[in-house]
């Protein structure tokens, strides 16, 4: 009796439970369809979605990853974009959260846009770029004993658009006694016209977990995934003469932006100070010497703290500091990269600023 | 309950208005009562979703409920009734009226949510009122939610010229100020007694 009781009970909650549900699929598949409708990023990318979703929902659905805390609930304000057309008047949920020019500049929230027609929007390209890369190892250099060029080959006809100077994320897996998986970020040496393949520049840290990894277990072929591009460590474009400041890895970045000069071509005199302990630290020194017959006016000037008597070294020695005075010809119109170790950076920072360079225009990636 | 749907629509307005004296339905209160043009929006969709849910609840509640003896299962059923007929409400608007979703349409998932929509289904059955008076009551209880929310509206909009305490910024001296209009509508209370 109670038993039978309890069956019936169950199954006319649940019978008036599949009854609405069954009425919301219905109604979901007349009155929510609205088709393929064509969805276009900055101009650039279009794609073809199913209509009747938020936009914030559609995009993320595309692997595109809006801000957004509240979790499409309109209510803080994080998931602004651009929407040039396509997404309907602005609606009272929105109004509150986005200021007069905001809204004057058709800034809508993403969570409260409908996508219904073609839609037409504009992103902030930093986060339309950011995305995961499966990619496969293509080739591993050795630059010196402990730093190595490892050249990754995304997979699938995929491109990468980034700035240079900015980094990746390498995402390592599980080898060997580690058991967890990291990720570590590292600047990308190659240029950004090369898009299709990335080059980063990995030195050997010793118990370093991603290091070791790339140092010791990674073949070519191997499948690796980053994500990326991120960071705003990247070349400026204007006319001010430019002071590199970087040693060991952090010729990485450097790289990628005189690779990219070259291919854009500039004026702009340029000097860069690779701060070594050896000779053994040395590294592309033959690539850098040809850049500097390349540009009009670019030197290359490695500066070694510990070189010893035998290995002949015939440059710059000690810190790269008191060599900076020779370079800065403008210190007002001068800008400053620098990649290093944090007290590398505040050491130089320091020095340029005394220098007459201001704060603002020395761009830094510390390795933290 | 032998008390009339004209006057029942009036009392659940003024003297048992749905918020102010039971304090229900306040989140979206609290949070669309910004600007008076979005408190309006939200108000109509109320008063029209609580009309026709009270409706529908007391058709599920006395064919389906009662009959088959599963009263105690009220809150759940009640619950997803609101729910799947919000939606579906929705949709259709969405569709059919383009124009009435961009002012109304918007804000009814805020509704699903609401307290004031559930408690109106209960108080029908609590007080045993008949199709008429549940009616009524929904309507009434949803033009006194409206009412509610665009005085505060109103009134937060005088406010944002006004120097505020920090910490009592937003909610709190929404809350306070509601409390004093609670205050204010106990004067009806003496007109009609429907609880």
């Amino acid at each position: 009796m109670m038993l039978q009781r309890i069956v019936t009970d169950i199954l006319l909650m649940s019978g008036i439970g599949v009854v609405l549900a069954f009425i919301m699929v219905i109604a979901q598949r007349w009155l929510s369809n609205y088709g393929e409708v064509n969805l276009n990023i900055n101009s650039k990318r279009d794609m073809k979605v199913t209509g009747g979703n938020s936009l914030l929902a559609t995009l993320s659905d595309s692997q595109i990853f809006i801000p957004s805390a509240c979790g499409g609930r309109g209510s803080c304000g994080a998931c602004k974009c651009k929407v040039i057309d396509g997404g309907g008047p602005l609606l009272p949920t929105e109004r509150p959260l986005l200021t007069k020019a905001e809204q004057a500049d058709s800034i809508r929230l993403a969570c409260q846009v409908k996508v219904k027609s073609d839609i037409n929007i504009q992103i902030p390209e930093d986060i339309f770029n950011i995305r995961r890369f499966n990619t496969v190892i293509e080739e591993i250099v050795d630059y010196t004993y402990d730093i190595k060029g490892i050249v990754f080959k995304l997979q699938n006809g995929e491109t990468i658009d980034f700035k240079a100077g900015q980094y990746v994320q390498l995402e390592t897996v599980p080898y060997a006694k580690v058991k967890q998986k990291v990720v570590r970020a590292y600047s990308i040496s190659s240029k950004p016209e090369l898009n299709d393949r990335i080059q980063l520049i990995i030195r050997l840290v010793p118990e370093g977990i991603c290091t070791t990894w790339v140092h010791k277990f990674l073949k070519v072929g191997d499948k690796v995934s980053f994500t990326g591009p991120y960071g705003d460590f990247y070349l400026r474009d204007t006319d001010a003469d430019i002071l590199f400041v970087a040693g060991g890895s952090g010729k990485a970045p450097i790289k990628s932006m005189l690779e990219h000069l070259q291919e854009v071509g500039t004026k702009r005199k340029m000097t860069y100070f690779f701060g070594a302990r050896t000779t053994k630290d040395l590294y592309l020194t033959d690539e850098f010497r040809v850049f500097e017959k390349h540009f009009d006016d670019f030197s290359y000037v490695p500066v070694l703290s510990h070189a010893s008597p035998e290995e002949n070294w015939d440059g710059k020695t000690g810190f790269v500091m008191p060599y900076f005075k020779d370079a800065i010809r403008d210190p007002k119109n001068t800008e400053a990269y620098l990649c290093g170790s944090p007290g590398m950076i505040s050491a130089v920072t320091k020095s340029l600023i005394e220098y007459g360079l201001s704060e603002e225009k020395i761009y830094y990636d510390s390795f933290g | 309950m032998d008390i009339s749907a004209f006057v029942l629509f009036w009392a659940a307005i003024f003297t048992s208005n749905i918020l102010l004296t039971n304090f229900l339905g306040m989140c979206s209160y609290l949070s669309v009562s910004r600007e008076l043009e979005s408190a309006l929006g939200l108000g109509t969709a109320v008063i029209f979703v609580l009309t026709v849910t009270a409706a529908l609840n007391w058709v599920v509640y006395h064919y389906l409920l009662v009959p088959f003896g599963i009263v105690y299962l009220q809150f759940i059923v009640f619950i997803i009734v609101i729910a799947a007929f919000v939606q579906f409400l929705e949709l259709l608007i969405e569709r059919y009226a383009p124009a009435l979703y961009y002012t109304l349409g918007i804000f009814l998932p805020l509704i699903t949510v609401n307290c004031a929509i559930f408690g109106v289904s209960l108080f029908m059955i609590i007080r045993d009122y008949n199709f008429l008076q549940s009616v009524a009551f929904g309507a009434g209880s949803g033009i006194g939610w409206l009412l509610a929310i665009l005085m505060l509206a109103g009134i937060r909009r005088k406010l944002k010229e006004k120097l505020v305490p920090i910490g009592l910024r937003g909610a709190g001296i929404s809350l306070i100020i509601t409390g004093i209009m609670a205050l204010g509508f106990v004067g009806f209370s003496g007109i009609v007694q429907i609880q």
